[in-house]
């Protein structure tokens, strides 16, 4: 057996309110692959940033190679040798590969040498990456991998990787555990947190699993089922959605050749999409991350118009109206981005109901607004979707993440729209509550309604949707019936593993 | 270790507070600061706030002086708070102002000597229209152009001021004046004359065109969908273009209104109080203004004490001026600590402060 790398014995840390980490305590080995898994808010992120120095716990000890561990900021963290992968990258778009590394360096090599080291670890750990070019232009897999290397530049031994797979295709995927594996056989511990079981059971030696703060087990992934893993990081079994048996009726949305400019510098421009939705049917679109996923929302909600005959409802040329438009017609929207874009962050509970509410849902008189009555309709959102909230008067930055999805998603659905576009409907939110918004997606589509959703969970995209299509490079693949879809077509869909190569592993 | 939070969302109380501890600090600094110059500090504040409302001797003078100086203060800020919500930053009310008082003045004298009960009304309008025209320049440029506001309308603020100086002395100057500058005198012209409507209260039609505006101020932006969407847009743009506003709507609305009501407090000054266009009639009324809009945290009721308020302090001036020998810079600078001491106590509405070591949550 190998040694302890790292032991956490009885770590707590409290945020007022809520006990983020009680008394958890496991042991990460050398070269072992560990998973740490867990819902949203059941207290990962803590934990890991208790490891990294970020958080100082309020008791409990850490060792680490047996000699106390107690990093005051992540740079003492990074001197003992952890190194962190972020979930959300922090690199910046203007400049090279190379500078972003030596950004994140206590002391950079001279340019030159700094790429040429770039060079060796991509090479050996098959992340072939350019030092000279503009982080801007890369993709998300590709940003993965600056993160990634200015890591294994630090030589580390313990690699912390914070839901590294949420933005890259399957096949992108497999080659990171190669990468993974290939730096566990030389001894680096990982420890890998995520809340994708199947992705746990095929790379992870061990699993330690978090509930509401405290460890529930620690146990070998490989030798549990997913359902069983399932249940212990929730608690109790919840109710997987249910799709209805539904005709499909007419076509409602008719995309044809729909092609935008992109917004920015950064953007992606959308090429020649084209697609029908029916009533009563759900079209999932996959696809990584800045794959013009933003882009379609905003051609289809109406923020960015095209020629009118591009995006049709039921015939009708709607593509060069505004969202109130279309609103009026019963095209309604979600987009990813709760705070700032679905909601206005200092605005109330009731105020964002009226953001999009205000006309379908009759809340102004001769553009006068009827506060009791907005007033009414947030509430029943906040009813009807369980959205946990002191009252329909606090602001939206107020709420958690999940809520406040629960709650832009739930003011779309109560307006009973004819067709809906959401983009990452469930992102954020706990397994109990993203279970409950895709039920009330089916239920729209079983009353009729058309859907798109856009997301990057293919798992959610497998559970609604009746036809998958994937974005790549803001081109749209060729959509496909879910059943019979395997995972390996989808990868390919969402453009395979772009140029990626496999960890020499042998070399 | 000190530091400070977040809040989670707004102090309400701290909302209504950091004007009440602005106005204070300003007083304790400024009693400082009037101590250095060597002027009794106690007695100069007293003199500032107390004595312009209730000393036996000046107040039956500079009481109805709170109105006619509070009145353009208001007019300006209401329509300038309005465009502030949405994040527009007019800055050049001041020009919008002088330009108001042109036009209204000009269409006014084109009809000389006529003694038809129109000629103020078209006044009011023409001024109104002046100012709103003015303002239209940033807005058209913002839109088409993509052009800072902040910075054609200061810069058409000293374009306003020069054209004020020649017409003031060419084209409007009054041909009975004896080669003096400046216009004809409206108070000697009973058609065109913005008199006081209660004797000794200071009361004009450009008082009552403010309180008018802050009730349709307060409607709009707390009741109305254009209102919300004005503050939407202010708060989170993204959002509002979710929503569906326009944004080129929002500038053309909240310029146009702001350079409106300027452009009315011009011609209410000119046609009142200050009697006739001069090269100097306008006393910065458009640049206090922005310090009243802040003052009154953006809001109509606040705007309107705010305004008595700045009005006060200016009246307060002039007589610490007059009285103890204050310097004009030390009021003006007075008044501008108000503003500074303002923003310091805002942080702790969107902040609350906190003791002892960072914590990330």
């Amino acid at each position: 057996m190998n040694d302890v790398l790292l032991g956490l014995e009885g770590l707590t840390k409290a945020y007022p309110g809520v006990v983020a980490n009680d008394d958890v305590s496991f042991d990460i080995r050398e070269g072992e692959i560990h998973a740490l898994l867990g819902e949203n808010g059941a207290g990962k992120s803590t934990l890991v940033k208790m490891i990294y120095g970020l958080v100082k716990p309020d008791s409990g000890t850490m060792t680490l190679r047996g000699a106390a561990f107690e990093p005051a900021e992540p740079r003492a963290a990074r001197a003992a040798g952890v190194a962190m992968v972020f979930q959300h990258f922090s690199l910046f778009d203007a400049l090279s590969v190379a500078e972003n590394v030596a950004l994140g360096m206590e002391n950079p090599p001279k340019p030159r040498d700094l790429a040429r080291q770039i060079r060796e670890v991509s090479e050996t750990y098959g992340l072939p990456l350019d030092p000279g070019r503009t982080v801007g232009t890369l993709s998300a897999g590709e940003r993965q991998r600056v993160e990634i290397i200015r890591c294994l530049l630090q030589d580390p031994k313990l690699l912390i990787m914070d839901e590294p797979t949420s933005v890259l295709t399957p096949q992108e995927v497999e080659i990171l555990f190669e990468t993974l594996r290939k730096l566990a056989s030389e001894g680096t511990a990982i420890l890998y947190i995520s809340h994708k079981l199947e992705e746990i059971r095929s790379l992870c030696d061990h699993a330690t699993i978090l509930r509401l703060g405290k460890k529930v087990a620690t146990c070998t992934p490989a030798e549990a089922s997913a359902r069983e893993l399932a249940e212990m990081m929730v608690g109790a079994s919840f109710e997987t959605p249910q799709k209805a048996d539904r005709p499909l009726g007419e076509v409602m949305l008719d995309v044809r050749g729909l092609s935008l400019p992109a917004p920015g510098a950064f953007g992606t421009p959308l090429r020649e999409i084209s697609f029908q939705v029916r009533a009563g049917e759900v079209l999932g679109l996959g696809g990584v991350a800045g794959n013009g996923q933003d882009e379609l929302l905003a051609a289809l909600s109406g923020e960015r118009t095209t020629g009118a005959d591009v995006i049709r409802l039921r015939d009708q040329p709607i593509g060069n109206m505004g969202p109130t438009e279309r609103r009026a017609l019963g095209v309604l929207s979600g987009p990813e981005e709760r705070l700032g874009h679905a909601a206005a962050p200092d605005m109330s509970l009731v105020e964002n109901a009226v953001l999009t509410g205000a006309d379908r849902m009759g809340l102004l008189s001769g553009g006068f607004i009827n506060w009791p009555k907005s007033k009414g309709f947030a509430e029943d959102v906040i009813r009807t979707f369980d959205v946990r909230t002191p009252g329909s008067g606090t602001a939206a930055r107020a709420l958690s993440g999940g809520n406040l999805q629960k709650f832009v998603i739930g003011r779309e659905v109560l307006q009973s729209p004819e067709v809906l576009i959401v983009n990452q409907p469930t992102w954020g939110v706990d397994a109990a509550a993203a279970a409950a918004i895709r039920q009330a997606l089916l239920n729209l589509a079983a009353n009729g309604a058309a859907l798109v959703v856009i997301s990057q969970d293919l798992d959610e995209l497998m559970e609604v949707s009746d036809r998958f299509g994937a974005l790549n490079e803001g081109r749209l693949s060729d959509l496909r019936p879910v059943d019979g879809l395997t995972v390996e077509e989808i990868g390919l869909m969402m453009g395979g593993a772009h140029d990626m190569e496999v960890a020499h592993v042998d070399a | 270790m000190l530091r400070l939070e977040k809040r989670p969302q707004p102090s309400q109380l701290w909302m209504v507070l950091s004007p009440i501890i602005a106005v204070f600090l300003t007083m304790i600094v400024g009693g400082i600061m009037f101590a250095i110059l060597g002027k009794p500090p106690f007695e100069a504040i007293k003199v500032i706030f107390w004595d312009p409302l209730f000393n036996d001797q000046f107040a039956a003078y500079s009481r109805p002086q709170l109105l006619v100086k509070a009145g353009p203060l208001i007019l300006i800020a209401i329509g300038l708070s309005i465009g502030f919500k949405a994040g527009i930053w007019n800055i050049g009310a001041e020009g919008q102002y002088i330009m108001g008082a042109i036009c209204g003045a000009g269409a006014g004298l084109a009809f000389y000597p006529s003694e038809s009960f129109l000629i103020f009304p078209a006044m009011v309008l023409a001024g109104g229209l002046g100012g709103w025209a003015w303002a239209m320049v940033p807005a058209v440029l913002k839109t088409r152009f993509g052009t800072n506001e902040i910075l054609v309308s200061l810069m058409l603020t000293y374009v306003a001021q020069s054209i004020l100086i020649s017409v003031s002395s060419g084209l409007l100057r009054n041909p009975e004046g004896m080669g003096f500058p400046g216009s004809r005198n409206f108070k000697q012209w009973d058609a065109a004359f913005n008199a006081e409507l209660i004797a000794n209260t200071g009361l004009h039609w450009g008082v009552v065109t403010a309180l008018i505006a802050v009730i349709g101020a307060y409607l709009l932006m707390s009741r109305h969908i254009m209102g919300f969407n004005i503050r939407l847009t202010g708060e989170a743009p993204r959002a509002a273009r979710f929503s569906g506003v326009k944004p080129a709507r929002v500038v053309f609305f909240c310029l146009g209104i702001a350079g409106l009501l300027a452009g009315a407090a011009g011609l209410f000054e000119v046609t009142g109080p200050a009697g006739q266009l001069t090269g100097s009639f306008n006393a910065g009324y458009g640049f206090t203004a922005i310090i009243v809009a802040f003052l009154g945290r953006l809001h109509p009721v606040g705007i309107l004490l705010a305004g008595l308020l700045m009005a006060l302090t200016y009246i307060g001036g002039e007589l610490a001026q007059l009285m103890l020998g204050l310097p004009g810079a030390a009021i003006q600078l007075f008044q501008g600590m108000m503003l500074f001491f303002l923003l310091a106590a805002d942080v702790f509405t969107n902040f609350r402060l906190r003791f002892g070591k960072k914590g990330v949550a």
